[in-house]
């Protein structure tokens, strides 16, 4: 009985806001548009007994998904948001990891004011940080008007509303999920381990390749999927600092929601993604599980 | 000082007023109404009113369709307000309930007729025209003097294009406005439902495609204004709105409109009530008021839009009603021409065209 209630908590939770909400979508991604409320049919009406739900069934066919496979659009929404998602990925790992490096050698005393300081964005709301961006990226936006003033560049650069922007973006924006599993990993590091590789002949440069970065990989991994996993369907960033030639399914499944009112046609879209998403994350609870036998 | 602390009395006193009282919910275009209008409502009526704004039809739609959209006064523009009345999701109009109903001018009533016959469902709050707004200085700097300001020839001829996307163009993000201008422009019918009509659009924008900044429906007037970009397909009553902020912020950009000489779309907007509204006796006062004449005249005044009310024409600044780009004179109005819904599947073509465009792809 105390079993069952221990799982009973996180089952729910998985049920009530995962699996309902996906068999709801998976519902609407198998039925077709229609000009009523809801925009789609058939709705499910179970007054009718046995015979109108074996209707209702009747009713429901792949028809959308084999339009996606058929039109290259979304293929190249998909590749387009999994290449955006790497790069992405790969550039906050590059930023991150010094950051979370010289967190860790900095001063014990100064480390949570320098954990603050990584936390402290998350104050403000995401939308308006996004705003802000384009504040300064525009081309007559605080960048350009500081770069051209001082004499630097003497045309305003074009970043705003291309891919550039979408990228300084997602970095921004999820540099803290980066710096913070890796930070937590390179802090539990035993300094010993460093001062033994020394003394056995190690370079400091080499004992950072050796030992520091080997010992530093579960936060690396943990990092990178905390970045590519919403970035892949991240909608906000290139709608705001992208211009129309940045392809992400994303934006593509907001436009199939509500500029083309294809309800069906947009949950096949989210359907699809969500297909493509659970490789990533079941590599990460795989990781995860290792990571936690390894310390039992 | 005193007088903002008076203010803040008085919306204290507001707040403290309406906190039992009823509430309506308006959902309107952005940048659409001049604001004290709203006060003025609460005042007069002592209904809590919820201003909220969206800036594309399809949003709209969305939010309708849905279901359960809270909302007692929508604003929708006339074809997708005839595919909602047909989706079922408006409930007729009280007439008695709306006694200012005799302000209302024939003439655009008659027009609004097809999509909503004999205003069962709407009333109608601003119409104008789709055109384009331009940076006057920064295209004759770039096109020279002579630069086809009035005509589609601006944004539709590749060579064009190709100079102005220096200083940035935007689109409306709006396939049922874009698509008919672009069917005008090389002699189709511009409400043609035939889909290998609809298609021919398709190779006007693919010239055009890789010079296009952005595609987005309320951006623009920002942009217009401060520079951002010099050049955007847009409505009329947005496109003043940029000119006026640039010539509040004299930043030196000149902006203006032209409805182009080859023709271009006229819309209506029109005040609807959703068929779930929590309170439409407030709805319809609060459309009743915005039909007093002086108060329709007060919102055509604020936002450079033309309405649909004869009567608030005497109290509309004479500047605006003599402005042909927004009380078009009787030559440019038989230019413009006006859009019907497409059917279901048509839809589907028209938008999947649009999203082609989009994405250049």
């Amino acid at each position: 009985m105390r079993k069952f209630s221990l799982i009973f908590v996180p089952y729910s939770w998985l049920i009530g806001l995962f699996l309902v909400p996906f068999v709801i979508v998976l519902k609407i991604s198998l039925s077709d548009t229609a000009l009523a409320i809801p925009p789609y049919v058939p709705t499910l009406d179970i007054s009718g007994g046995m015979a109108s739900l074996s209707d209702f069934f009747a009713q429901l066919d792949f028809e959308n998904f084999a339009f996606l496979a058929s039109d290259d659009l979304y293929w190249k929404a998909y590749l387009s948001s999994l290449q955006i998602a790497a790069i992405s990925t790969v550039l906050t790992l590059l930023i991150g990891y010094p950051i979370a490096y010289s967190m860790t050698r900095a001063a014990e005393e100064w480390r949570p004011t320098l954990l603050m300081l990584i936390i402290l964005p998350f104050w403000t709301s995401f939308l308006i940080r996004v705003y802000a961006w384009m504040g300064i990226l525009g081309k007559e936006g605080v960048l350009n008007t500081a770069l051209m003033s001082v004499g630097i560049i003497s045309e305003p650069l074009e970043i705003l509303n291309t891919p550039t922007a979408v990228y300084i973006g997602i970095v921004y924006t999820y540099l803290p999920f980066m710096v913070l599993p890796i930070y937590s990993a390179l802090e539990r590091l035993d300094d010993s381990l460093l001062e033994a590789a020394e003394d056995l002949g190690c370079s400091r440069t080499s004992a950072f390749f050796l030992v520091t970065l080997p010992l530093s990989k579960p936060g690396i991994i943990a990092g990178s999927f905390l970045v590519f996993i919403p970035t892949l369907g991240e909608f906000v960033i290139p709608s705001l600092l992208g211009g129309s030639r940045t392809l992400m399914i994303g934006k593509v499944l907001w436009d199939e929601f509500f500029s083309n009112r294809d309800w069906p046609l947009a949950a096949a879209v989210a359907v699809i993604l969500l297909m493509i998403l659970i490789i990533p994350i079941v590599l990460f609870q795989k990781n995860e599980q290792k990571q936690r036998e390894a310390e039992q | 000082m005193k007088a903002k602390l008076l203010k803040g009395t008085a919306a204290l006193a507001l707040v403290a007023n309406v906190a039992s009282a009823e509430e309506v919910r308006v959902f309107n275009w952005s940048d659409y109404i001049d604001e004290s209008l709203l006060e003025k409502f609460e005042a007069e009526t002592g209904i809590k009113l919820i201003y909220d704004v969206f800036d594309s039809n399809e949003v709209l739609e969305t939010k309708l369709l849905a279901g359960g959209s809270g909302y007692d006064v929508v604003v929708p523009s006339g074809t997708f307000l005839q595919r909602q009345i047909m989706a079922g999701a408006f409930q007729k109009m009280d007439q008695s309930k709306l006694s200012n109903a005799g302000n209302m001018w024939d003439e655009i009533k008659d027009r609004t007729n097809q999509y909503d016959p004999d205003g069962a469902y709407s009333v109608n709050y601003m119409w104008g025209t789709t055109g384009i707004g331009y940076n006057i200085g920064k295209v004759q700097e770039l096109l020279g003097e002579d630069a086809p300001l009035d005509s589609w020839d601006l944004v539709f001829d590749p060579t064009n294009m190709s100079i102005l996307s220096e200083c940035g163009v935007h689109f409306l993000d709006a396939p049922a406005e874009m698509i008919p201008a672009a069917l005008n422009y090389i002699g189709e019918d511009p409400d043609s439902h035939d889909p290998d009509v609809i298609a021919k659009a398709e190779a006007v924008f693919d010239g055009i495609r890789p010079y296009i900044q952005k595609f987005h429906s309320s951006e623009y007037i920002n942009a217009l204004a401060n520079g951002e970009i010099c050049v955007a397909v847009g409505w009329s009553g947005d496109v003043f709105q940029a000119q006026y902020s640039a010539s509040e912020a004299e930043n030196g950009n000149e902006i203006d409109y032209s409805i182009p000489v080859e023709g271009a779309q006229m819309w209506f907007d029109q005040m609807a009530i959703p068929v779930d509204a929590p309170n439409p006796d407030a709805a319809h006062k609060f459309i009743n008021f915005i039909m007093d004449a002086q108060n329709a005249a007060a919102a055509t005044n604020y936002v450079w839009y033309a309405n649909g009310n004869k009567a608030s024409q005497e109290y509309i600044d004479p500047e605006i009603l003599a402005y042909p780009a927004v009380y078009p004179d009787d030559e440019t109005m038989k230019k413009l021409f006006t859009t019907t819904p497409y059917p279901s599947k048509v839809q589907r073509v028209v938008t999947r065209l649009w999203t082609k465009i989009k994405s250049g792809t």
